[in-house]
């Protein structure tokens, strides 16, 4: 049967692009676009950085929007339904629930993302903040103008970028984050000591290695008691400890869902007509051989527009290959990351003196490059992206590291 | 074709470089650089995904007679 409806459950990045991707490839069928927020579809990447600054002479920043209302109607022909999550799915009728309302599909694309975790026990206490919706921006950027003392709690992406943004407008903050050393499930431990570096060189407080016992106050925060007994006093906590598949509402539908949809490398769900994109979706890599679930923004744009190839087309659906990329914006220093960092050897290539000023790694797993990352080095980082994609050996990685270390020494 | 780019929203990502190392390379002080500014013969496809995996939209193509300017 030919598609008439086009559904994409979930109206951030996967979501906006499946629908342009539909569109791109000819489909002139309806489209409705469904997203729990009320907002229209908005670039998340920037609410931790530009968003959060204090620039902006009127004060108000505007939401990094993708497209307009305006867009979405008339040039993308889509019907958008903003402001009421999907609740359920019934794959036997193809049918979606959306509040009271049942949206009948003939090829559905799910894309409803993560949620931010929450710190436990800190519910109704004002001051406490998750970051992952322009809500969540709206709510600490007014804190930041407060001139709130801040604690990060995570030291990955966001709680870092977050207290990079407070240091620059001369907020103190303290992260705080329970393993060894920031970014360490992404990058590895070598690589998140030598990250941390930039968060004390800009007198930002790090307290790694402690948890949260308590985050305390009576209406807001005041204060937040670490497991070492010592205690940070706040008036802003922001809360960066990871984000779980928004994969609630599918309970029951037959889909199978364990730390994401599971989906081929096609991105099909195994359920006629359903495919999955964006950080909700774990698929099956063919270039690492591999199931993955990511949460980057190229991954998400990506998967987007060909989960909603795939389900206008199934017969001619291609698979979805990546090497992993992602990047990260600290006190003006930019760390980049291509590959994977689960290796089994980790080498520093290249390297500053002090390694937190610019440096390039690479992680090999087996014989081959699996992953690399660099700290200011924007020119070396997707050299490596490409052998990775092409399974480059190991040791052609490190030759091409010395030749690119010859060459910027006779520069 | 050929490719322009916007570098007032251009950040040096490199998304492109890593799709059209042909077209694309980001320098040593992070900014995007034009090896060539007309796609080359057989790669109209990498450009178009490098055009489209542009996080800061910073990239497009028009038809090579255009006057438009390229920075």
């Amino acid at each position: 049967m030919s598609v008439e409806h086009l559904v994409v459950v979930g109206a951030s990045l996967a979501g906006l692009r499946a629908v342009e991707a539909a569109r791109k490839a000819g489909f002139d069928g309806r489209i409705t676009l469904v997203g729990a927020e009320e907002h229209l579809p908005y670039d998340r990447p920037p609410l931790s950085k530009a968003f959060l600054e204090g620039d902006r002479l009127d004060g108000a920043p505007e939401i990094p929007l993708f497209r307009s209302g305006e867009t979405f109607r008339h040039e993308l022909d889509v019907h958008l339904m903003l402001g009421e999550p999907a609740t359920v799915l019934d794959p036997e009728r193809k049918v979606v629930c959306v509040g009271q309302r049942e949206v009948a599909y003939d090829a559905l694309v799910l894309a409803t993302g993560a949620t931010a975790r929450d710190l436990p026990g800190t519910q109704g206490l004002d001051g406490v903040h998750t970051l992952r919706t322009v809500d969540d921006a709206v709510a600490v950027r007014a804190a930041f103008e407060g001139g709130a003392r801040t604690v990060v709690v995570g030291a990955g992406f966001i709680g870092s970028e977050v207290a990079a943004t407070a240091r620059k407008r001369g907020l103190d903050v303290t992260v705080v984050e329970t393993l060894p050393t920031p970014l360490q499930a992404a990058v590895g431990r070598t690589m998140g000591e030598i990250c941390s570096s930039l968060h004390t060189r800009n007198a930002t407080g790090l307290r790694c290695g402690v948890s949260v016992d308590s985050v305390e106050g009576r209406a807001r925060v005041e204060r937040v008691v670490l497991s070492d007994g010592s205690v940070l006093d706040a008036d802003l906590v922001v809360v960066g400890i990871g984000a779980a598949p928004s994969t609630g509402w599918l309970a029951g539908s037959g889909l199978v869902v364990d730390d994401g949809i599971h989906c081929d490398a096609t991105l099909w769900t195994g359920v006629e007509g359903v495919y999955a994109a964006g950080d909700v979706a774990r698929w099956y890599n063919p270039l690492f051989g591999r199931a993955m679930r990511l949460e980057h923004w190229t991954s998400a744009a990506e998967q987007g527009a060909r989960a909603a190839r795939n389900a206008l087309d199934p017969a001619t659906a291609r698979s979805y290959s990546t090497v992993p990329y992602f990047w990260s914006d600290w006190y003006g220093s930019r760390i980049q990351f291509v590959g994977v960092a689960d290796a089994d050897e980790l080498v520093i290539v290249d390297a500053d003196p002090d390694p937190g000023s610019r440096c390039v790694a690479l992680y090999r797993a087996g014989d081959s490059v699996a992953g690399a990352m660099t700290i200011n080095a924007p020119t070396e980082i997707m050299k490596y992206r490409g052998m990775i994609a092409k399974k480059a050996s190991w040791r052609d990685a490190l030759s091409f590291a010395e030749s690119r270390r010859a060459v910027a020494g006779v520069s | 074709m050929k490719v322009v780019v916007d570098y007032g929203k251009c950040t040096g990502l490199g998304i492109c470089e890593s799709l059209a190392p042909d077209v694309f390379e980001v320098n040593d002080d992070g900014e995007l650089e034009l090896k060539q500014s007309s796609v080359p013969e057989g790669q109209l496809e990498d450009v178009e995904a490098a055009v489209e995996g542009c996080p800061t939209e910073a990239l497009r193509l028009e038809p090579d007679d255009s006057s438009a300017d390229t920075e």
